[in-house]
Parts: structure tokens; C-alpha cells; sequence
């Protein structure tokens, strides 16, 4: 089924591929997927593109195995639910780690994958998954992100 | 100036697989119930509209409204099909309901019908994913009992909710269908038979999850003030009430609640003027085991976490303090997804007659619910339905 045409794919690809989202100067909320305008404050937020660091934690996860059409020889796999350290929550499938090895609360950075490929040699569609991160990675990246928050207010 | 609705007549299909029905037989074969039971000629009904979540994707046809009404030769009444995922049915009742209280019209058919089994298993699960949000959930693989599963695993870490639990609500739906000659599966299962069972989408197993059915089902709406015309024993549709939500996850303030059942449930109470205590028994939207904690939560009846009590106490069985899905549910008694909505008011109204067979009726059940979900929480309605 084609459910996904490839000019529909093309439009999304800026997000997918980078993590893109909004964030409004007004109320200093991040936001994904990307908006127009900022639901908290409508016509007075000020919002601008942002791309989010790719870092989260796992808010909850499944493990499929029965997927769809377009997924069924890809099982089992993860999918997560992220809250990212900016705030927003993204969906996404966890690789490098195994179905038992999950949890929440575990921290995971985002990498950019082949999500499938449409049948009949179809396009090749990509995006982000997210995969585990070592804890002692964990601090390392907490004081890179707090000095580069520095360096920008700066 | 508002009227007051109440259905006078009901049919309903089994739910199931029938493979030598379509669409159109299915709609016959309600239909053709409702306006035998009312004792009219099908040229009375003045409006049709009907839910029908896919007649594209399922079996190529669009177009459906004009279809049926020409199937049961009902032209040139207008017909409409609406679409709300799963959540189909009940906004079609919704809009029958408008209709006959707005006065516009006298005598509404409001239908649900769906034609599920011409695909294939995995083509099905990939239109229902079209239930959520495409471009940020199914696009990247989650499925649609993978959504209620990340609901589910959640839920469980935050108000330690057993898997032994969830399993009795597949065993209570088994226990309800095996009494309903309409259901799906007529089947009684254990505890044993859920947790052994294969998974789905991790911590749902495939007896968490309701089965894909053909069927259809059909109410004819009129005015209370007309209704003694057609029945002796017209059921009052005391409210209605719809509300939306976000289609995807991502973006719920709490994944553990769906607030579109919040919202339509507070407004529902407080246009029937009536509140939980008065509900005798419910129809609630039971796609995945996980979701019927969720309703009986969101709608009210128990605070967030503690619906698991219920269940542990017998009390949502037939004689229990509060009967949840007396027709078997979606579980066991089927979810023919556009369908599901207009037979869950079919349970209810056969409830409040006194008319439920099987030994699955409520004794003197004088006031009813149903709850109607699209997708994971995008759309819900709550009607609520009475004898008096
Ligand atoms: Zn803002």
C-alpha cells in the first residue's frame, strides 16, 4: 500500500532526518512536532526553528511484533516513546539494544537509520532512531550541552 | 429550541467474519431489523448517516453514503457516512442526534458499518494505523496496539498495574460474549489462557487485543414526543456529548488519561442532568484490555490508578456493582470499527428493554452508558441512555 507518496516524504525530510523543532522565545517552550505558531501562546509567541540535541530518556516502550505491512520483516523491534531534554516527547524505534534491556527512565541519543523500504524497490525512506547511551557518556554530554547553553548566552 | 430523541428501534449483524457478506448486505441486514422492529417502510426514514471508518482501503469503495441508500432502496433520501476511525459509529449517532433534536428531521437512521476481512490481517493493521498520526507515529513503525502498548507499559510503572489484572478483562469480555449470540467469539477463557497467549505489542498479548469483524448495526432516532408511534418501550437519549484530543501521543499532557473521554464524559453527565451513581451498567471502548481501565478512569467511575479494583473484586461482571461490556465488548464481541459505536447503543437500549439474552441481563437496569474511541484517544463520545 502507498500510503506514503514521495512528494509527501520530501516535505517531512528537514524534520526527520534532523530532529527539528520550534521553540518559543515567549514562554521558553520547546516544541515537536514543528509549529507555526506556539500553542501555549498563540499570537504572542515568538517562535524559531530549533534543532533539538538528540538526547532523552525513555518515557515508556513496546517491543512489536506483529507489525504493519510495511514493517512485518522488521520484527521485533523497539519502539519508544523519548522525552527529549528539551521537553518534547518524540516517537521513535530503539536499536542497538536488546527487547529486554529496555527500560524506562534509560537515557538514549538519536542516530539517523533506514526507517524501511517501500516495496517494489520502492524509495528508501530514513529518519531518527534513538539507541542507548553509556551513563558515564550521560554526564559528559549534561556538561557539554550546559557549556554550550553558556556560550550562547553569552 | 431543542427536542428530545429517542431511539425506537434497533438490528444488528453478528459480529465476525463473514466472508460471503459485503458492506451492502451487512447495511441490509441491520437495516432491514430496524425498520421491521419499527414496523415502517424504509421510504419513512428521512435521513440516513452512518459510520464507516474505511470502505476505501478495505474494499476500493468510497463513496459509501449514496451507496447504501441505493442498496436498500432508499433513494433519493440523503445519506451520509462519516468517518472518525473507530470512533465512526458514535459520531454518526452524534449527528443523528442533531438532526431529529434539532427538528429538522422526524425519523433518522443512524447506522456503523464495516467490511473488515477481504484483507489480509497486516494490510488491516496497516489501515487501522491510519487511525493515529501518520507522519510522526506510524511512519516510524509504532502500530496501533503499539500506541495503546506504550500507554499500557507506562501505566503499569506508574500505578502498578499487574498483568494478571489486565487479563481479567479479556476473561470478563469472553465471560459477557459467550452469552451474546451476536458475539464475535463466544468462547469463556482464563487468566492462564491471556498470559500464555502470544504478544502483540509488548505487554499486550494477543488476548489484550480485540479481533478485526464484518458487521453492522443500525438505531432509528424520533422525536420522544413521536416515539409511542413506533414502539412501546422508546429509550430516551438523555445526552451525547463529543470532544477531540491530539491524534498522536506525543503531545497528551498525560499518555495514562485520554482527556477527549474526560471532557465528553463531564459534559455528557451534566446534559443528562444525571451523575455516576445513576449509571446501572456501560459499554465502554475495550479495543485493548488497557483502554477499559482507562475508560472506567477517565469517565469517572474510579480515580486515575485504581480501576484495577474492579476487577479484582468481580464488580464489572453482570451483577457485580457496575457491568462493563455486557455484550462481550470490542474483545469478544467484535469490533467492526465503523460499526462498533451504533452496537454498543444496540446493547444498551436491548439492556434498558429488559431484552438482553443469554442470562446477560442487568436486572432492572434503568439508565446506560457507552463510550466510543477513535484511534487512541483522538475522538471520543458518551451517550447516555435511559428508560425514563
Ligand atoms: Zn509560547
Amino acid at each position: 500500500m502507498s500510503v506514503s507518496g514521495v512528494p509527501r516524504h520530501w516535505r517531512s525530510l528537514r524534520e526527520r532526518y534532523r530532529l527539528l523543532g520550534t521553540y518559543c522565545e515567549n514562554c521558553k517552550t520547546s516544541f515537536f512536532p514543528p509549529r507555526k505558531i506556539c500553542p501555549k501562546c498563540r499570537r504572542k509567541g515568538r517562535t524559531r526553528e530549533v534543532e533539538f540535541s538528540g538526547r532523552g530518556r525513555v518515557f515508556s516502550y513496546t517491543v512489536i511484533h506483529v507489525g504493519s505491512k510495511t514493517f512485518e520483516e522488521y520484527t521485533p523491534y523497539i519502539i519508544g516513546l523519548i522525552e527529549l531534554q528539551e521537553g518534547p516527547r518524540v516517537l521513535s524505534q530503539i536499536v542497538d539494544c536488546k527487547p529486554e534491556d529496555v527500560h524506562i527512565g534509560m537515557m538514549v541519543e538519536a542516530c539517523f537509520r533506514k526507517l524501511f523500504e517501500q516495496e517494489d524497490g520502492g524509495i528508501i525512506s530514513y529518519g531518527f532512531k534513538f539507541r542507548p547511551v553509556d551513563d558515564s557518556w550521560a554526564e559528559y554530554y549534561d556538561r557539554l550541552l550546559a557549556d554550550r547553553a553558556m556560550v550562547e548566552k553569552t | 429550541m431543542k427536542r428530545e430523541v429517542a431511539i425506537v428501534a434497533v438490528g444488528a449483524t453478528k459480529f465476525g467474519e463473514h466472508w460471503s457478506k459485503g458492506l451492502k448486505d451487512l447495511a441490509w441486514e441491520a437495516g432491514v431489523q430496524a425498520v421491521e422492529e419499527a414496523g415502517i417502510s424504509g421510504k419513512d426514514v428521512q435521513y440516513i448517516v452512518f459510520g464507516n471508518m474505511s470502505g476505501g482501503m478495505f474494499e476500493g469503495q468510497e463513496h459509501v453514503g449514496a451507496l447504501v441508500a441505493e442498496f436498500l432502496g432508499l433513494n433519493p433520501v440523503p445519506a451520509t457516512r462519516v468517518e472518525a476511525a473507530c470512533a465512526s459509529g458514535g459520531v454518526a449517532f452524534f449527528q443523528g442526534y442533531l438532526a431529529v433534536a434539532s427538528g429538522m428531521y422526524d425519523l433518522v437512521a443512524v447506522g456503523g458499518i464495516e467490511k473488515m476481512t477481504d484483507v489480509e490481517p497486516s494490510q488491516a493493521t496497516e489501515i487501522l494505523s491510519a487511525a493515529m498520526d501518520y507522519e510522526w507515529e506510524a511512519y516510524f513503525g509504532a502500530t496501533f496496539p503499539g500506541v495503546y502498548a506504550l500507554i499500557a507499559t507506562r501505566y503499569m510503572h506508574d500505578y502498578g498495574l499487574k498483568p494478571e489484572t489486565l487479563a481479567e478483562v479479556a476473561v470478563k469480555n469472553h465471560y459477557h460474549g459467550s452469552m451474546n449470540p451476536l458475539a464475535h467469539f463466544r468462547n469463556r477463557i482464563t487468566v492462564e489462557d491471556v498470559l500464555s497467549s502470544p504478544f502483540v505489542a509488548y505487554p499486550l498479548r494477543r488476548n489484550d487485543c480485540c479481533p478485526i469483524s464484518d458487521g453492522a448495526a443500525c438505531v432509528l432516532l424520533a422525536p420522544l414526543d413521536e416515539a409511542r408511534k413506533y414502539t412501546d418501550t422508546p429509550i430516551i437519549v438523555k445526552a451525547v456529548a463529543q470532544a477531540s484530543d491530539t491524534l498522536s501521543l506525543l503531545e497528551r499532557r498525560d499518555i495514562c488519561t485520554l482527556d477527549a473521554t474526560v471532557h465528553a464524559a463531564e459534559k455528557a453527565f451534566a446534559m443528562a442532568k444525571l451523575t455516576r451513581k445513576d449509571v446501572d451498567l456501560v459499554e465502554v471502548h475495550d479495543c485493548f484490555t488497557i483502554a477499559e481501565i482507562l475508560a472506567l478512569e477517565d469517565l469517572g467511575f474510579c480515580a486515575k490508578g485504581e480501576a484495577f479494583k474492579l476487577y479484582e473484586e468481580g464488580e464489572t461482571y453482570v451483577g457485580g456493582r457496575l457491568p462493563v461490556n455486557t455484550d462481550g465488548g470490542l474483545k469478544a464481541g467484535g469490533h467492526a470499527v465503523g460499526a462498533t459505536g451504533v452496537k454498543q447503543i444496540v446493547e444498551i437500549v436491548k439492556q434498558l428493554r429488559g431484552e438482553a439474552e443469554g442470562g446477560r441481563q442487568v436486572d432492572g437496569a434503568e439508565v446506560g452508558l457507552a463510550h466510543n474511541v477513535g484511534g487512541s484517544g483522538a475522538t471520543a463520545v458518551v451517550t447516555i441512555l435511559s428508560r425514563r
